[in-house]
């Protein structure tokens, strides 16, 4: 069987459902919480504040400090709770799109925290994450001279897609599944973070860069409107 | 009564630089619009980039979130969230958190922590004994001396500061403060009549409140029933409404 219809009926190159909302977390200095279709992110941010270990202090910057969790009910088999490879990873990268847009001269000696929770997950988790994050970022007053905004491209079979799913994350037939999360700034387009899980020959990969400009530029607006104020809830009355 | 007179002159300085802004908005008239960063605020070459906006090109970009301004040429952001950034002659209540030969380490909720020495306190202490002025735990009212990189310097020589005797402390959001005491002071005097209590507001956003069980509570409701709601419009009408029907 090939490939030539989503299996939830999407468009290929359209998104999952978002929900979007910020100051979810009233502890927090900011939060926010990005939903697309069942994945579901929180993401809380605080500080700047002062960093501990002090040998970890850098008098010119500070730093950035992810931490990426997913909890125990967010897959059918139980997630063993606490950091993992993966999840070690996954904070690395995000820290690093992050930082990458942070301006954090301003902040020397000091830390943020920002704390990822994956509530629910179905492919994509961490392109759910970042975009939480990067609302909460903005949303705690960190100064930062652009968003960052994240979507997952695939190439399920020999077609490129936006926003993956798990049931076609794990398509085995034709070319089998590709799974490429794409992390890029909001004005220039810069990319800041790019995996690659599969193959994809060159030519495809220029494709799916443009898929991942145009997906992104769509994610981005959900993120300004809760930013703004919005509670954005496209899956609201579905079940 | 020497007390609550100094009080009310705290909260006078507050109101002063509250009316300040206001008289400055009035002025301009110009209406804010609230941005997030990376986004263009202005276009053109006539603006000049402000507290947290850059020039890219012919635009004003945002580099916070908050409102942006303008004023004349100059295009600045206003934030609406964010930890305190502690600034000189700041009024702030902090707590003490250690205590060491030569004065007080203070938090005051922003990023570093503060130092109260010994030789800015008004009266003589003991240097055999100085928790006897203030221990760990216990509220000040303080002003910020100087911000240096890392540390902060209080003092407690100006007129109504000192220690915080009973009470408790609540926090706000540091940029929610103005909303909180009211164009010249409406705000916070409502509230102080309405449930008989005392209030000081710290420019941090640490809140000390001290009365009966009651009006503290009551207090309390009030103050975060502004924080929630502080851009909506007519807000000492909803306050009074609250204070009335509770």
């Amino acid at each position: 069987m090939t490939y030539t219809k989503r299996p939830d009926g999407r468009e290929m190159h359209e998104l999952r459902p978002i929900r979007a909302e910020v100051g979810i977390i009233p502890n927090a200095d900011g939060s926010a919480l990005f939903a697309s279709g069942k994945t579901v992110a929180i993401a809380a941010v605080y500080g700047p504040k002062i960093l501990h270990p002090a040998s970890m202090r850098n008098p010119e910057k500070g730093i950035i400090r992810c931490e990426y969790n997913m909890l125990p009910f967010s897959v059918s088999e139980r997630a063993r709770p606490g950091p993992s490879r993966r999840s070690k990873e996954i904070s690395k990268v995000t820290s690093n799109a992050l930082s990458s847009v942070v301006d954090l001269s301003r902040f020397p000696n000091s830390v943020v925290d920002v704390q990822i929770m994956i509530l629910q997950a179905d492919a994509g988790t961490r392109c759910a994450g970042i975009n939480a994050a990067s609302m909460a970022l903005a949303h705690a007053g960190i100064v930062m001279n652009e968003l960052v905004t994240s979507v997952s491209i695939g190439k399920i079979d020999d077609k490129i897609v936006a926003d993956i799913t798990k049931e076609e994350e794990d398509w085995e037939e034709g070319e089998g599944p590709t799974d490429i999360p794409f992390t890029m700034t909001s004005r220039k387009n810069d990319i800041v973070h790019l995996q690659l899980d599969g193959n994809i020959p060159t030519s495809r990969f220029k494709e799916s860069i443009d898929a991942s400009v145009k997906a992104c530029n769509k994610i981005l607006d959900y993120q300004i409107r809760a930013l703004k104020g919005e509670k954005i809830n496209e899956n609201e009355g579905k079940k | 009564m020497n007390e609550e007179e100094n009080k009310e002159e705290i909260i006078n300085n507050e109101t002063t630089e509250e009316s300040d802004n206001k008289s400055n908005e009035s002025s301009s008239n110009k209406e804010r619009k609230m941005v997030v960063p990376g986004e263009t605020i202005v276009q053109g070459d006539d603006y000049l980039p402000g507290d947290f906006t850059i020039k890219n090109k012919d635009e004003i970009v945002s580099q916070r979130y908050g409102l942006a301004e303008i004023n004349d040429r100059i295009v600045k952001i206003i934030p609406i969230s964010g930890v305190f950034e502690p600034r000189r002659s700041n009024n702030i209540i902090g707590r003490i958190t250690d205590i060491n030969f030569s004065g007080w380490s203070v938090e005051i909720g922003g990023p570093v922590s503060a130092f109260l020495p010994l030789s800015e306190c008004p009266r003589f202490i003991n240097k055999n004994n100085i928790e006897e002025f203030a221990t760990i735990g216990d509220a000040i009212n303080a002003k910020i001396w100087s911000v240096k990189r890392g540390s902060i310097d209080l003092t407690l020589k100006s007129r109504g500061l000192g220690v915080l005797e009973g009470g408790r402390l609540i926090k706000i959001t540091s940029h929610k403060v103005p909303r909180v005491i009211g164009r010249e002071g409406s705000m916070i005097n409502l509230i102080k009549d309405e449930t008989q209590t005392e209030i000081t507001v710290g420019q941090n956003g640490f809140i000390w409140l001290n009365g009966s069980a009651e009006g503290e509570r009551k207090a309390e409701e009030a103050i975060m029933l502004i924080e929630t709601e502080a851009s909506s419009e007519g807000l000492t009408d909803k306050v009074e409404d609250f204070l009335k029907n509770e």
